[in-house]
């Protein structure tokens, strides 16, 4: 049963290749069920697997298919390696993979290029499959650009707003930021140990000298900041919500954002051999990630962008449990949020779809009556990312939050604090959302002061019946900056009429919301026996996790923190949004708000310090070289003027010239010819 | 018709007695003549005549890569005819893994040139300077004679110099002026370096003399300091070619101006001329002179593949973009070879048929672009990705390619050549690896510009690629993935070369060790101390060259 490992790659690969070259043949919705059925095959597949996994020695198995790169001492292949590890991630990533894909054929009904979603779709969970399962760094990097190139495209799917093509090349940049470290990883890899294939270096890990050590592990880790979004590389995620939604869930949220995770368990023997910099590096950098998108998260205004940021936030705390040597725990967060965050992000999606494609929450409101579905499930996916036990969340953050206990009681405070913003802005998002008065069709509050003013000022100066137009082009084409350039199109501010939305989008929220409640239960902290997930790790992490001992009273003790943390932060939310004690402004700072400047700072230094240094460059390459170049000719005739004479019939004169030249050669050659 | 020509061929040159390289050569040479010798009346005839000789020759070649001997490190399929007795100079041909390929990948590239794009006028001309232009390429990368080598390495000049300066665009003559005397300097070093190579080192039977290139390798007479000179001179000649910063200059202008077939042979053949240059007439005439100018060379390759990038990304013309393009992956190529080490070299020889396949098609595409639009200029173009979904979709798997991303063809190369490369001089290396971002940042920004967005009034109706045209990116774009996916029957034809090359250096050169990885054994580790490991490993004045345990 296991030696099918390499079909779980192969079926969503064959997908992509049958619509690649049918897809515009088969058309919608067949295209659809073509790239579901592969990604739910393969998920089928890989529940068989697992199955087989059981009986393998040490739950572990290698299949190499061929030799992919031979050249001298190097050798790769395109060879698997299923351990606990990746059967976990596998797992995950199909099983949500195929109820996204699930939701997708209903979310991106009408599009016109809908077959061509579905094929970039399959080959995101082909590589995203290589990503995980490849047994070497190289058969990683692999699977970790493919992902990055689907993500390129489906982030710039609706290519022809200029938005979305520079959000998808700028997550394609950043992503290259960090594929810089990882290349030069795989490269001192090698020179270590004459290998990149796990199951060959990692084992002798423990005895690498601590400088390599730290440098592999570091250059591993600025290829895991670009990839997973963190400081000072996280500025590509939120813009990549420029494109649909169902790939801000599965992409951006579920599955490839965490492979900078991944790679990091999985080299955790690296990790453990270097300077101890090394892992408080990764732990603070998660730490201030975490705190640092939180707080932006709480002034964003469009639904997407907050849960981007959500996510942002979130893989801090991964990064921050490997950090701290709580791989499991990492591993453990990530299935959870995978859960809760594909959750939220479609439960977003449909109700952008039953918005018509609103995504401002400052237009929406009350929608739980309309929507119930999608209210409902969503509502689970708020309790588990809160931390509100027993939600899934709950259990993984407060993993996560121990073992930074264990490792500096700072860390454990801004983990809380963060925990505490996280409770508030998703309950700020809910409260909007689906509470509160119904908002829909009315421009933003600013925005409607705005018109406001304005209108009165036109009024004043007495040209009443322009005014009425220009308000009406004004609101006119704020709806179109607004709207995607998706099929069903917002059709005005007087016709928005929400509505829930088709089963094919409703099914993958039931199924989400379901193990988003329940997820928890792989790993509950009370004994041994609960610690499913923990069990299950052992073979790959065990052995460089942190070990402490969580008594019965310090254990209580910290989860009811938690839960009280989370409560407080659904209570203030409560108070400011539903009861409106407080003018939500004193929160939503603009400071917050811009993201603390430094998307802009980046942006801003790019453009111009950067963009002048290239300017300068090419500048050079014009002036000096090439103009020494054309200097050294010009001199060599006598100057610029005599130059155009020469230049008219150049060509003749040279052809005549070679052509003199070759005859003379060949006669010389012939008089000396002994054949 | 021509495919019965064509499988009968294919059969004779299965028989071993066939003189298969001398075949490669003469059979282009021979099109070229007839070509010339027809009516200027009957156009079609002379482009016919054009694709069946280029066919037949990449044939020929395909023929040539069935039959080579995958395990052996030496000259196959050598033929010898004394051609100038008194100086030593024959005509010596003869294929190893290091110009299989290369010859292979002319075969392939210039019949689809040719179906790529035809002449805007006098096509008599085009394809006989087209035809001779894959002769001479044939016979540059099988040489085995200096001399020769030399003669094939100047004629490719005269037909590029004529395809650009008649059949161009724009400033087509300052354009083909320029690259025809920046050539032809640099060939002037090289040919003084072969003549008193050929005087000094030569053991031939008439009074020392030889061009014979065994006879030179074989005798090892030059003092240190000629031989680094010499090197220089080749070096001048090689480095322009590639085209090495600071010489580049002469590509991006005969690139702008040059017709599409031949901007296609231009970047995909004749640059490469340049690196297999460097790599057979300079390391292996030269062992010692390599070692020494090593770092310098590395320098200059890592130079040009930032460089090359960055200036690539300021570029308002397509081909212009291209261009300084190339000059960031003949870095890398070049980088390789002067990594010294099996992985860096292989690297480099595989980045050259890469860069053939990668930047050839991405020069079609253009050329395709161009047949729409007449223009290069990208703010002229917009949103081409909505109007013609296919074109957009090959240009993406090219430009994937061209970045480096892995199952693609050109990561093979860059990555080979920068393991190597990393094994010998890390920094450099690491250096060099940012030229990864750049391509990113280049050709995306570029894709951005030309196909996202909106379409104008201009590129409203801009038709999708034909099938014709479907056709001619068929096999490249095949190649692209299936070098990618399986590189293996492609690296164990060159490795043995490789290593025979890499093998001599050690001998010749006092001293020297090829750089290579630790193989988990010794110095890296914690029992050994990192003393030991430098000592063995400074290969030369390199500063970089030291452990990671300092």
């Amino acid at each position: 049963m296991v030696g099918l490992v390499w079909l779980i790659p192969a079926l969503p690969l064959a997908g992509f290749l049958v619509l690649v070259f049918f897809g515009k043949r088969i058309g919608e919705p067949r295209a659809g069920w073509i790239g579901t059925g592969a990604v739910a095959l393969s998920f089928v597949t890989a529940c068989i697997v697992f199955v087989g996994l059981w009986g393998e020695p040490d739950h572990t198995y290698q299949l190499s298919l061929f030799e992919w790169i031979p050249a001298g001492r190097f050798s790769v292949d395109i060879g698997f390696l299923l351990d606990p590890l990746s059967m976990a991630m596998v797992l995950f990533v199909t099983g949500i993979a195929s109820l996204i894909h699930l939701y997708s054929t209903g979310y991106m009904h009408g599009d016109s290029r809908f077959p061509l979603f579905f094929t970039y779709l399959n080959l995101f969970v082909f590589s995203m499959l290589v990503l995980v399962l490849g047994d070497n760094l190289v058969l990683t990097f692999l699977g970790w650009e493919g992902v990055g190139a689907c993500s390129y495209f489906l982030i710039a799917f609706w290519f022809e707003k200029d938005e979305n093509a520079s959000a998808g090349k700028k997550a394609f940049i950043t992503n290259r930021v960090g594929d810089w470290g990882f290349m030069v990883a795989i490269f001192m890899t090698f020179f270590a140990f004459g290998t990149v294939t796990y199951s060959e270096f990692l084992p002798m890990a423990p005895g690498l000298a601590q400088t390599t050590a730290t440098f592999i592990a570091f250059m591993l880790f600025v290829g895991a900041i670009g990839k997973s979004a963190q400081i000072p590389l996280f500025v590509w995620l939120p813009d990549a919500m420029a494109g649909p939604t169902p790939v801000s869930a599965l992409i951006h949220a579920a599955t490839m954002v965490t492979a900078g995770v991944y790679l990091l368990v999985r080299v955790n023997p690296i990790i453990a051999a270097s300077a101890s910099w090394i892992p408080w590096t990764i732990a603070i950098v998660g730490c201030a990630t975490a705190f640092l998108a939180a707080t932006i998260a709480l002034a964003q205004q469009d639904i997407k962008k907050v849960l981007a940021y959500s996510t942002v936030s979130q893989l801090g705390y991964m990064f921050l449990a490997v950090g701290v040597g709580g791989y499991t725990a990492a591993i453990f967060h990530m299935i959870t949020h995978a859960f809760f965050k594909a959750l939220l992000f479609l439960g977003a999606g449909s109700v952008i779809h039953g918005m018509h494609d609103e995504q401002d929450m400052r237009r929406m409101g009350a929608l739980r009556k309309i929507m119930p579905v999608t209210a409902v499930t969503f509502i689970i996916g708020w309790l588990a990312i809160a931390g509100v036990p027993p939600f899934s969340g709950f259990w993984s953050k407060d993993d996560i939050l121990a073992y930074a206990l264990n490792k500096s009681p700072i860390l454990y405070v801004i983990g809380l604090i963060t925990a505490l913003l996280t409770a508030f802005y998703m309950s700020r998002l809910v409260f909007r959302v689906f509470y509160g008065d119904a908002r829909w069709g009315e421009s933003a509050e600013g925005e409607l002061a705005n018109l406001k003013a304005h209108t009165a000022m036109n009024a004043g100066t007495g040209v009443d019946a322009v005014t009425g137009t220009d308000t009406g082009t004004g609101t006119g084409t704020d709806t179109d900056v607004l709207v995607d350039t998706h099929e069903d199109e917002g059709t005005g501010l007087s016709s928005v009429h929400p509505h829930e939305s088709k089963w094919p989008m409703l099914v993958p929220l039931v199924v989400l919301a379901f193990f988003a409640a329940i997820a928890g239960f792989l790993n509950l902290p009370f004994t041994d026996q609960l610690q499913f997930l923990n069990r299950w790790l052992e073979p790959v992490v065990g052995e460089n996790e942190a070990h402490f001992e969580m008594g019965g009273v310090k254990l209580t003790v910290e989860l009811l923190i938690s839960t009280v943390v989370a409560f407080s932060g659904i209570f203030a939310a409560y108070f400011v949004y539903l009861k409106k004690k407080i003018d939500p402004r004193r929160i939503e700072l603009p400071f917050f708000a811009n993201g603390w400047y430094i998307d802009q700072s980046i942006t801003a230094f790019m453009g111009g310090v950067g963009r002048k240094g290239f300017e300068l460059i090419a500048m050079f390459d014009k002036v000096v070289i090439d103009g020494a170049v054309n200097g050294v000719g010009r001199a060599t005739r006598g100057g610029a003027a005599r130059l155009r004479t020469v230049e008219n019939g150049y060509v003749r004169w040279y052809a005549l010239m070679i052509g003199v030249g070759a005859v003379l050669m060949v006669a010389f050659v012939l008089t000396q010819v002994s054949f | 018709m021509s495919v019965s020509i064509l499988s009968s061929v294919l059969a004779a040159a299965g028989s071993p007695s066939f003189p298969i390289l001398a075949s490669l050569v003469f059979v282009p040479l021979v099109g070229a003549i007839l070509i010339a010798l027809m009516p200027k009346s009957r156009p079609e005839l002379s482009r016919q005549m054009a694709i069946i000789t280029a066919l037949l020759t990449g044939v020929l070649s395909i023929a040539l890569l069935v039959q080579f001997k995958t395990g052996e490190a030496g000259f196959q399929f050598v033929v010898q005819q004394t051609w100038v007795e008194s100086l030593d100079i024959k005509f010596f041909l003869g294929v190893d893994g290091i110009s299989l390929f290369l010859v292979v990948l002319t075969g392939i590239l210039f019949p689809i040139a040719l179906f790529a794009a035809k002449p805007d006028h006098s096509p008599k001309g085009y394809y006989a300077w087209l035809t001779l232009l894959m002769a001479g390429c044939m016979g540059a990368f099988l040489a085995l004679d200096l001399f020769l080598f030399f003669l094939m390495f100047e004629i490719t000049l005269v037909p590029l110099y004529m395809l650009i300066g008649k059949w161009g665009h724009g400033r087509r003559i300052y354009a083909a002026t320029k690259f025809f005397l920046y050539t032809m300097l640099g060939s002037a070093f090289m040919l003084v370096s072969i003549v008193t190579l050929a005087v000094l080192a030569g053991a031939g039977d008439n009074g020392g003399v030889s061009f014979d290139f065994t006879k030179i390798i074989a005798t090892d007479n030059l003092a240190t300091t000629t031989g680094r000179w010499l090197f220089l001179g080749m070096a001048i000649a090689f480095a322009v070619k590639v085209p090495s910063f600071p010489f580049h200059t002469w590509l991006p202008d005969a690139h702008t101006e040059a017709p599409t077939a031949g901007s296609i042979d231009l970047a995909g053949i004749l640059l490469k001329l340049g690196t297999y240059g460097f790599l057979r007439y300079g390391l292996e005439l030269f062992p010692e002179a390599t070692v020494w100018f090593a770092p310098v060379m590395l320098t200059l390759a890592t130079i040009g593949v930032v460089y090359g990038g960055i200036v690539a990304a300021m570029q308002r013309n397509l081909k212009r973009l291209v261009a300084y393009s190339s000059v960031a992956h003949m870095g890398f190529a070049l980088m390789g070879i002067f990594a010294l080490n099996v992985e860096g070299i292989e690297g480099s020889v595989m980045q050259m048929v890469n860069h053939g396949i990668t930047t050839g098609a991405l020069f079609i595409l253009l050329g395709f672009l161009y047949s729409r639009r007449h223009t290069y200029e990208i703010s002229e173009l917009k949103g081409i990705a909505k109007v013609a979904p296919v074109f957009a979709g090959v240009f993406t798997l090219v430009m994937l390619a061209s970045i480096g991303v892995p199952g693609l063809n050109g990561f093979v190369g860059e990555f080979l050549v920068l393991l190597g490369t990393f094994a010998s001089n890390r920094w450099w290396a690491v250096v060099a690896t940012t030229g990864v971002i750049i391509a990113a940042l280049y050709l995306l920004w570029a894709y951005q510009r030309v196909f996202q967005g909106e379409p104008d009034e201009a590129n409203k109706s801009f038709p999708d690629l034909k099938i014709s045209e479907k056709l001619v990116m068929l096999p490249l774009v095949g190649l692209i993935i299936f070098l990618g996916v399986y590189p293996k029957p492609v690296l164990d034809r060159i490795e043995p070369s490789v290593k025979r090359v890499v093998t001599r250096l050690e001998v010749k050169v006092e001293g020297f060790r090829e750089p290579v990885t630790r193989d988990g054994a010794d110095l890296l580790f914690k029992a050994g101390s990192s003393h030991g490991l430098n000592e063995e490993h400074s290969l030369r004045s390199n500063p970089n060259g030291t452990g990671a345990n300092q």
